[in-house]
């Protein structure tokens, strides 16, 4: 097959190339230039498309760039950005893999006539009763099935991952083996077009206007000062100007009244979680789900909680069978089945 | 190292705006001179005397095709380093700020922008209008430098250079007026573009001379603060031991060029109307950038509506047929056109720009082959084609 494969200058992806090449496919490698201001981590660096670009030669495949930053600032960094000043908490890496990874390269290998779009995730296509489903990577420690749960049937029929029944050791191993130099590369951690250096608030503070904020307790008491409200996160405990005593949590944040709740640890964990903007890639039948017992992530390698799902419409709401802990508005959860494995759709936290 | 399997000859190449292929003359005379003339040219004994003299009969050779003084030529590593010791070299001398059009390579823009200066805008055929040009140098004060390039990279507009001109002398009289030559080498009479300006860079890979050399040619009297110092090889406006070979092939180059020019623009110049008649009449999304009849002879620049750049260039590049879009970035990822921007061109037309770019060995084959690629690339992507 005629494969266009995402490399993003890591491991993963070099060892990919290899997989597939040895599979006899007929291999183009890809480097997407997502972000076009300053960084030094993630995939959008010049070092790391240099580095994408020997693997390719060295595995004996051609290699391109293609420009995509107008796209992602539009649907990864300017909603980045307008979640701190809502006050939800953004998904940057799955909106880059639903607009970009995706759609934007599958439109693109579709377009330039290549038969599947590979990228180097862990996650796997399987057949379940005939109808392809996304599952969880082999190497459950490096599992990216949630950051990719948005994968339609029909785009899991065009998509390969080929190092998604690998244990990590196994690709390092490979690439090793290979002689590519990305072979001990780390992995990427943080998100990719914010610079270690400058972090977080120092990627915010042009683009956008920081409140201060009171931090109240449960009787709206003032009890502290924050600089910065819309960088606080629910769970927080530090800095929020409340000097010694208790150990006090932030339990809500409001950024548009610009408020910050604290309380006891023991209110961060809620029976219901409502959820939004709901996605069943696979035309799933919902009332087999409804109702039922699933298992919800809801961070990139967070844990899942089993709840019970009610489906009405775009909307569902989560009964936990145990207390869980709060996730914060914005957040993607992605539903698992009771096996744990094969993904059955996801949503967006409300409240 | 890799080893050369392709034949450059199955490719079809329309990129010499990019790099033009060495010419055989060059090519010869640079394998004789860099094996026999090894000698340091600015040594003392007999050895040294006879590469020095081969550098002087070369720059006698850029002379004649420039029109200007041997002793005003200066070679370079490029037309990098000639943009960057123009700009930079007149403000450090002065102290004073840099002005140039919007549209101008990277080599010049990149300069005016670090140091702060003044980026002027062009009309919608890409060239900076005199009276605008007057304008702007009006309301400014101590002006170093204008830079005002002689042909576009990459449409190949030409620069109404003599008007410019009269408004630099009016306005800015001691302003240095560099242009940057580098696209007009193979098209324009180097003369007639060295009696408007005080300086004027090249670059020798453009018209079929050695990749890593240049020339700089700068006006008796003017003077510049040099980039790079050392031993002062090039009269202490430029340091670095001569590269006898490179100097000499730039030189044979530049001869063949200049001698060449008339009959290559006449033949040239049909192949690049048949090639933008052949896109634009058969590819419904397809126009021409430049109105018929202007720009040179070299250059067929198009823009196909709302098709991608980047998806062209791959179809293109599968069918072997090497042109390119925009300027490449560090990545090696295509960066928007600035100076498509600059001209006003919609959003739709930048996206699916495309540049065919002539030269000494483009044939009527490669030109029929480009326009049966690009209708092909074109209605694989969605385009209505006949």
């Amino acid at each position: 097959m005629k494969v266009l494969l995402a490399m993003s200058g890591g491991v993963d992806s070099s060892a990919a190339a290899l997989v597939l090449r040895d599979q006899g496919h007929d291999v183009v490698g890809v480097t997407m230039r997502l972000w076009g201001g300053e960084s030094d981590t993630g995939c959008c660096s010049v070092s790391d498309v240099d580095d994408a670009r020997r693997v390719a030669q060295q595995v004996g495949i051609d290699h391109l760039v293609f420009n995509f930053s107008e796209e992602f600032n539009e649907h990864v960094v300017e909603p980045y950005v307008a979640s701190h000043v809502q006050g939800t908490t953004p998904n940057p890496c799955i909106e880059c893999n639903r607009h970009l990874k995706f759609d934007k390269l599958i439109e693109r290998g579709r377009a330039l006539g290549f038969d599947a779009v590979a990228t180097g995730h862990h996650a796997r296509v399987i057949d379940v009763d005939g109808t392809l489903r996304l599952a969880r990577g082999a190497d459950a420690a490096k599992d990216q099935s949630y950051v990719v749960h948005m994968l339609s049937a029909e785009d899991l029929a065009y998509v390969m991952f080929p190092v998604g029944h690998m244990q990590k050791s196994d690709v390092r191993e490979l690439a090793t083996t290979g002689g590519l130099r990305t072979a001990a590369k780390p992995d990427s951690q943080d998100v990719c077009f914010i610079g270690s250096t400058i972090g977080r608030a120092g990627f915010l503070e042009p683009r956008l206007t920081f409140n201060s904020a009171a931090v109240v307790d449960a009787t709206g008491t003032q009890v502290g000062e924050v600089p910065a409200v819309e960088l606080v996160t629910l769970g927080q405990r530090r800095g929020l100007g409340l000097g010694g005593g208790d150990k006090r949590y932030v339990v809500a944040v409001d950024v548009p009244l610009r408020r910050v709740v604290v309380g006891d640890e023991s209110e961060l964990f809620i029976s219901h979680t409502s959820i939004g903007t709901l996605s069943w890639p696979y035309s799933t039948d919902v009332s087999t789900i409804s109702s039922h017992e699933i298992l919800v992530q809801g961070s990139a390698h967070g844990e899942r909680s089993a709840g019970t799902i009610t489906v009405t419409g775009d909307t569902a709401v989560i009964a936990w069978s145990r207390p869980t802990r709060r996730i914060s508005p914005g957040q993607t959860v992605v539903f698992y089945d009771s096996t744990d494995m094969v993904v059955l759709g996801g949503g967006i936290v409300t409240e | 190292m890799t080893e050369i399997t392709d034949s450059p000859r199955s490719y079809v190449y329309l990129d010499h705006a990019a790099t033009s292929p060495l010419r055989p003359e060059a090519r010869d005379a640079m394998s004789k001179y860099g094996d026999v003339m090894y000698a340091n040219p600015s040594g003392s004994h007999r050895f040294a005397r006879e590469a020095r003299q081969v550098i002087d009969e070369a720059r006698d050779v850029v002379a004649e095709v420039i029109g200007c003084r041997p002793g005003e030529v200066i070679f370079t590593s490029g037309g990098t380093e000639g943009a960057n010791a123009a700009v930079l070299g007149a403000t450090r001398r002065t102290g004073g700020t840099a002005v140039c059009g919007a549209t101008e390579h990277h080599a010049v823009l990149h300069c005016v922008e670090h140091i702060g200066g003044t980026v002027v805008p062009v009309t919608s055929a890409g060239s900076v209008d005199p009276d605008v040009m007057r304008a702007v140098l009006t309301d400014l004060d101590n002006v170093a430098v204008v830079s005002v390039m002689a042909v576009n990279n990459e449409t190949g507009a030409i620069s109404d250079l003599e008007h410019i001109s009269h408004a630099v002398r009016r306005q800015a009289p001691d302003a240095l007026f560099h242009t940057d030559a580098v696209q007009a080498a193979c098209w324009i009479d180097l003369r007639t573009v060295w009696a408007h300006v005080d300086c004027l860079t090249l670059s020798a890979h453009k018209f079929g001379g050695p990749k890593g050399m240049g020339i700089m040619v700068l006006r008796e009297g003017a003077t510049l603060e040099p980039l790079i110092l050392g031993g002062g090889q090039e009269r202490d406006r430029r340091s670095g031991t001569h590269n006898v070979a490179g100097i000499v092939g730039t030189s044979i180059a530049l001869s063949l060029t200049d001698k060449n020019r008339k009959t290559e623009v006449a033949r040239l110049g049909k192949l690049r109307d048949q090639l933008i008649s052949g896109i634009t009449s058969r590819i419904e999304c397809a126009t021409a950038t430049l109105a018929p009849g202007t720009g040179t002879a070299g250059t067929a620049h198009v823009c196909l509506e709302n098709l991608e750049s980047e998806s062209l260039l791959y179809l293109l590049d599968e069918a072997n047929v090497c042109v390119s879009a925009a300027s490449a970035c560090a990545s090696g990822a295509m960066e928007p056109s600035h100076v498509l921007a600059a001209m006003g061109v919609s959003r739709g037309r930048i996206k699916g720009s495309l540049r065919f770019s002539l030269g000494h060995t483009t044939t009527e084959s490669d030109v029929s082959a480009a326009i049966d690629a690009t209708i092909a690339a074109a209605a694989r992507l969605g385009a209505v084609t006949s």
